[in-house]
């Protein structure tokens, strides 16, 4: 095991001065200004644009829309294998799809003049009634038998159950709400194209750019240096990129956008809502027999697009029999995508939600219960774990959270006016990897570069890389210098799936090797002056392409394609996953039922941990927005017309400060050989995995009402009038 | 936002001369104080008037005592109210109203004047593609069959059931206040409780000032037993979050026995609401669950749920419980 030091953020200092360069913080000399026009019908067609008034905005130079597009053609589809965040573009006909779609673009001399144009802009439509929404008539079901898992006889292992769990468990559509806003500017010199964006896959964007203005992918530059909050709402081309960058060269003049936070609630992408039957059966001494997992998710018509979390619950626990499956729900709503833990926020709400009401049914402890049914290896196809530390951090983290005074009790403690709940979860997130290159240059001074286009999300990957790099080499780590989100770099991976530090990590310690193995040098003796006199020269820069050992074929090809290859979780010779188990309790207010979470304890074993100061915040900031999943996130679409109707931070919460009390990580030492040759499991999104649970659980322990969706509020534990 | 002139006139009169309409009728004039609500709504389009009189510096700011009662500026912002040692000792429902509500930074720029105006968050009245009988008279009200969660269940209509937003407000009520507002025609009073109207079928006007009243102050009669007041706001977190439902409680108490009692709503009404007949109910009782229960049922008997927001109906009972609960736990010094 090896717990990198807690070295502080090298760009910490850049980002607490305001001096750290954001996409939309660069300067393109004049640019013109566009604004979105959004849609405020639901379904069906734009009839008519009277834009007299928006160009009768002074300095209004363009309006765009179906009737004067812009030369910008689909790319494909993110969930098939493409870049783009939805399949279609807006401008290629008069459809409207879903409330808030782009239906006109505006372009002026000023910001303000451009937002003034577009709000003035009269659209008709020939409207139609959405189904967008659960229980809307109209929704278009899509099975999808080849997602789904299956073994051994499941309905014999439920009938052989002495105790079981058959419920249906739904989480609400959730928004991206980073700090920074989405953006773009556009900038051509010639034929070459730079954009700024903010973009947790800078390659990616770049081919999918060419891929819409139908250019060179040579010819586009990323440029995407620090991101201020991803969770994978940057992960996929956005819709309106490629429309600036061909306003802008429409108007021979650098073009920027600024995405509203309104605009932003309906453009970009989303965590859908889900809804989850499940069931899970265990004889009388706990053990599970059968499990069932059917996830239905909301989509748009066009994209099929599940996170079909059932592939991982599946691979939690001890079962006889196992089920598994998912329903794509084509709905008149935009495309959804990554958020944070796509698969596993949701379906281990419902998981772990149904695990706690087993160990409550078997009078069990829920912690001891989880222990009965740990495995060594995954039970579908019985492959082993790499490593697998569930129990430990149950431990680790039980102890700290005091859960041996845990009486399995019904409303058994209060404080005050307030009902006191106690509650787990597990967490668990797959480990995974992508190709990745890295340049590096070493010189006599001892000084380092290192280039990879990779992301720091705000995560801390400059900080991690400079720490790889320097523990590798045997330098310290400020004689360390990263650049990261250009598409000029080395290809590196998408900041998705939790791959980037491992897959970076991969990649330096291989460059790095090559360079020891010219210069016959080691970390532990390294000295560089002594080193480059015998070596003969006054630098040394190599080049690596990584490639996960588990790769297919066509995987290890996506490297300089901008093709997403993420490798890793349940495999066919290996199974790899990060564990954790998350405690809570909970306070409800005798009277008014608020609920509030005064403590939140998780652990988590995820690997080699490059560096615990990062790691840290990175399992903190999961759980914070574990607590907004359970009890505040919650993107309302009014079913009459698909409209949002809270998009605005005002009105969709997210936790505040005096939401988060006492809240601690505990990073569990685990070391695993296996998984990849730095030994280091994704540590991104794990954080969030199972504190909605862990909270509903609490609750329930607090109140003996048992809340089967997400968020949870008031008014789901007020007794009647 | 559509373009619009600024004026900043010399003197609270000479405001008062050249203001513009907010809009048609019945929304007082376009003044601009801190900004807060009407910046907001003017960049959504939702107010879109042709000019805005700026008077955050013209308006008295500060609290005093003025012939036994307690003056407020309207130009006090609600940070320096909120730590006011006149709220804070003698009626703490007034600080805790103001501690509870938007966040440090709007409280440190809007004003007292402005803050009793707000306007509803209804999200129909926000959306201009949205039919809101508020906004646009006559063009209906997409929330009573909406997405209504947060929206009022008392004095609501078929027109309107958007929800007064503020907080301050509820505890100004309590208290007999005094509006001391200047219009075109010189100064008058306006009585706390008659400045808010009903929606009923007009639910656009939403104040008995004129066009170009200007609020320059309050005169709050607190009666000595004051202290024995809290806020009680119910919200889905903990801080910066509007009330699903408040309760303001003031009660004169002898022992165990109440003397009178005063409850004021938010949250739940579609004005700052007084709940008469509870506190009828509550004179001369003394204070258990089930009395404050019962007090919570009768302010509530004319309740009307609209779907998402039936729920209201019993939390805003619970909160009148927990209001008075905590009211009559204050002791002298404040402490519980
Ligand atoms: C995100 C957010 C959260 C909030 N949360 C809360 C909350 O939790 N609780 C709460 O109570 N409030 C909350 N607010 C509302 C806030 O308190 C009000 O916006 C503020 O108090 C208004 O005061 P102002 O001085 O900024 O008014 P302005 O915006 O300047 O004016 C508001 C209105 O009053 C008129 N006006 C202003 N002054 C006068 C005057 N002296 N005489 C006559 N007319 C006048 C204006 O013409 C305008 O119509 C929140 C606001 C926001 C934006």
């Amino acid at each position: 095991m090896s717990i990198g030091n807690p070295v502080h953020r090298i760009d910490g200092k850049l980002k607490v001065t305001g001096s750290a360069n954001y996409a939309a913080d660069f300067s393109v000399g004049t640019p013109l200004y566009a604004e979105l026009v959004t849609s405020t019908v639901g379904l069906g067609r734009v009839t008519s644009i009277d834009d007299s008034a928006a160009r009768a905005v002074p300095g209004v130079r363009a309006v765009y829309s179906h009737a004067n597009p812009l030369p910008v053609d689909a790319a494909d589809f993110f969930g098939a294998g493409g870049r783009a965040q939805q399949s279609w573009r807006p401008f290629e006909s008069a459809d409207v799809r879903f409330n808030g779609e782009i239906v006109g673009l505006v372009v002026a001399d000023t910001l303000i003049g451009a937002r003034e144009a577009a709000r003035s802009m009269r659209v008709q439509y020939e409207e139609q009634d959405p189904a967008a929404v659960f229980g809307a008539s109209g929704l278009e079901p899509e099975d999808l038998p080849d997602r789904g898992l299956s073994m051994g006889d499941i309905e014999q292992a439920m009938e052989a159950s002495s105790q079981r769990v058959e419920e249906t468990y739904t989480t609400y559509a959730n928004t991206h709400n980073a700090m920074e806003l989405f953006s773009t500017t556009a900038q051509w010199a010639g034929d070459e194209l730079t954009v700024y964006v903010p973009s947790q896959w800078v390659e990616g964007f770049a081919a999918g750019i060419a891929e819409e203005l139908g250019i060179d992918a040579a010819r586009v530059r990323v440029v995407s240096p620090y991101v201020g909050g991803g969770f994978g709402g940057k992960g996929s081309l956005f819709t309106w990129t490629a429309m600036v960058a061909a306003a802008a060269r429409d108007q021979g003049r650098p073009v920027k956008l600024y995405v509203t936070r309104e605009q932003g609630f309906t453009t970009a992408s989303y965590r859908a809502e889900t809804e989850q039957d499940f069931r899970l059966g265990a004889t009388a001494d706990g053990r599970f027999t059968g499990f069932e997992h059917q996830g239905r998710e909301i989509s748009s018509r066009a994209d099929t697009y599940v996170v079909n979390g059932g592939e991982n619950t599946a691979r939690m626990y001890h079962a006889d029999a196992v089920r598994t499956g998912v329903t794509c729900i084509h709905a008149d709503r935009q495309t959804p995508g990554f958020m944070r833990a796509p698969p596993e926020a949701p379906y281990f709400f419902a998981l772990e939600s149904g695990v706690d009401e087993l160990a409550w049914k078997l009078s069990m402890d829920p912690v001891e219960l989880r222990r009965i049914n740990d495995i060594d290896a995954e039970p579908v196809n019985g492959v082993p774990f790499t490593s697998r530390s569930l129990m430990e951090c149950y431990d680790a983290a039980a102890e700290r959270f005091g859960w041996s005074d845990y009486e399995q009790t019904v409303g058994a403690r209060t404080e005050g006016d307030w009902l006191v709940g106690w509650g787990c979860a597990t967490a668990t997130y797959p480990t995974q990897m992508g190709p990745c290159a890295v340049r590096i240059h070493f010189d006599a001074t001892g000084q380092a570069r290192v280039w990879v286009a990779s992301h720091d999300v705000g995560t801390g990957a400059y900080t991690v890389i400079a720490q790889a790099t320097a523990l590798a080499l045997g330098i310290p780590v400020d004689s360390v210098k990263v650049e990261l989100g250009d598409s000029r770099l080395p290809p590196g991976t998408i900041a998705g799936g939790s791959i980037s530090t491992a897959s970076n990590v991969s990649a330096i310690e291989m460059a790095v090797a090559q360079i020891h193995d010219r210069m016959g040098t080691t970390a532990e003796t390294m000295d560089p002056t002594a080193a480059f006199e015998a070596f003969g020269q006054r630098a040394i820069e190599e080049y690596a392409e990584w490639i996960p050992p588990a790769a297919s074929r066509q995987q290890a090809k996506t490297l300089y394609n901008g093709k997403v290859a993420i490798v890793g979780g349940a495999e066919e010779d290996y199974t790899a996953f990060a564990f954790g188990a998350q405690f809570a309790e909970v306070r409800v207010h005798k009277y008014t039922r608020e609920i509030r979470v005064p403590r939140l304890i998780g652990a988590f074993a995820a690997g080699r941990i490059m560096n615990e100061q990062t790691a840290r915040s990175q399992y903190l900031g999961g759980m914070i927005w574990g607590i907004g999943h359970a009890l505040l996130e919650k993107t309302e679409v009014d079913p009459r017309n698909g409209k949002i109707v809270n998009a605005n931070i005002a009105e969709y919460l997210v936790p505040t400060n005096a939401d988060v009390q006492e809240l601690e990580a505990i990073l569990v030492p685990e070391t695993d050989t296996k998984v990849n040759p730095a030994g280091v499991k994704g540590i991104g999104e794990i954080g969030i995995v199972g504190t909605a649970a862990a909270i509903a659980n609490a609750v329930y322990h607090a109140t003996g009402t048992r809340v089967r969706h997400t968020p949870i509020h008031v008014e789901d534990l007020l007794p009647q009038a | 936002m559509k373009s619009f002139a600024y004026q900043k006139p010399a003197s609270a009169q000479a405001a008062v001369g050249m203001v513009d309409p907010m809009s048609a009728a019945g929304q007082g004039g376009a003044f601009l104080a801190g900004g807060t609500t009407v910046l907001d709504l003017m960049k959504l389009h939702v107010l879109t008037p042709d000019s805005l009189t700026d008077v955050k510096t013209l308006l008295p700011a500060g609290i005093e005592e003025r012939d036994g009662a307690l003056y407020v500026g309207a130009g006090t912002t609600m940070a320096a109210a909120a730590e006011h040692p006149a709220f804070r000792d003698r009626a703490p429902a007034l600080s805790d109203a103001l501690w509870k509500a938007a966040s440090p930074q709007l409280r440190n720029v809007a004003t007292l004047g402005g803050n009793v105006l707000q306007r509803t968050r209804c999200p129909y009245f926000r959306d201009v593609a949205s039919a809101c009988n508020k906004r646009e008279p006559g063009s209906g009200c997409a929330a009573t069959e909406g997405v209504n969660r947060l929206l009022a269940v008392l004095g609501t209509s078929e027109d309107c059931i958007a929800t007064y937003a503020g907080d301050w407000a509820n505890a100004l009520i309590l208290f007999d206040t005094q509006v001391e507002v200047t219009g075109p025609e010189g100064d008058r009073t306006i009585a706390f409780e008659d400045l808010h109207t009903l929606p009923g079928d007009t639910p656009a006007v939403e104040t008995t000032l004129g066009d170009a009243d200007l609020i320059t102050g309050y005169l709050i009669d607190l009666p000595d037993w004051a202290w024995r007041s809290v806020y009680t706001k119910v919200r889905d977190r903990e801080s910066y979050a509007f009330a699903v439902a408040s309760a303001a409680v003031a009660l004169d108490m002898e022992e165990d026995t109440i003397r009178e009692a005063r409850i004021g709503l938010g949250g739940v009404a579609t004005v700052p609401w007084r709940a008469r007949a509870a506190e009828d109910y509550l004179a001369g009782k003394t204070l258990t669950e089930e009395t404050g229960l019962e007090a919570g049922r009768i302010a509530f008997a004319d309740a009307r749920g609209w779907g998402h927001n039936d729920f209201k109906i019993p939390l805003g009972q619970q909160t009148i419980l927990r209001g008075l609960m905590e009211a009559a736990a204050l002791t002298r010094e404040g402490t519980q």
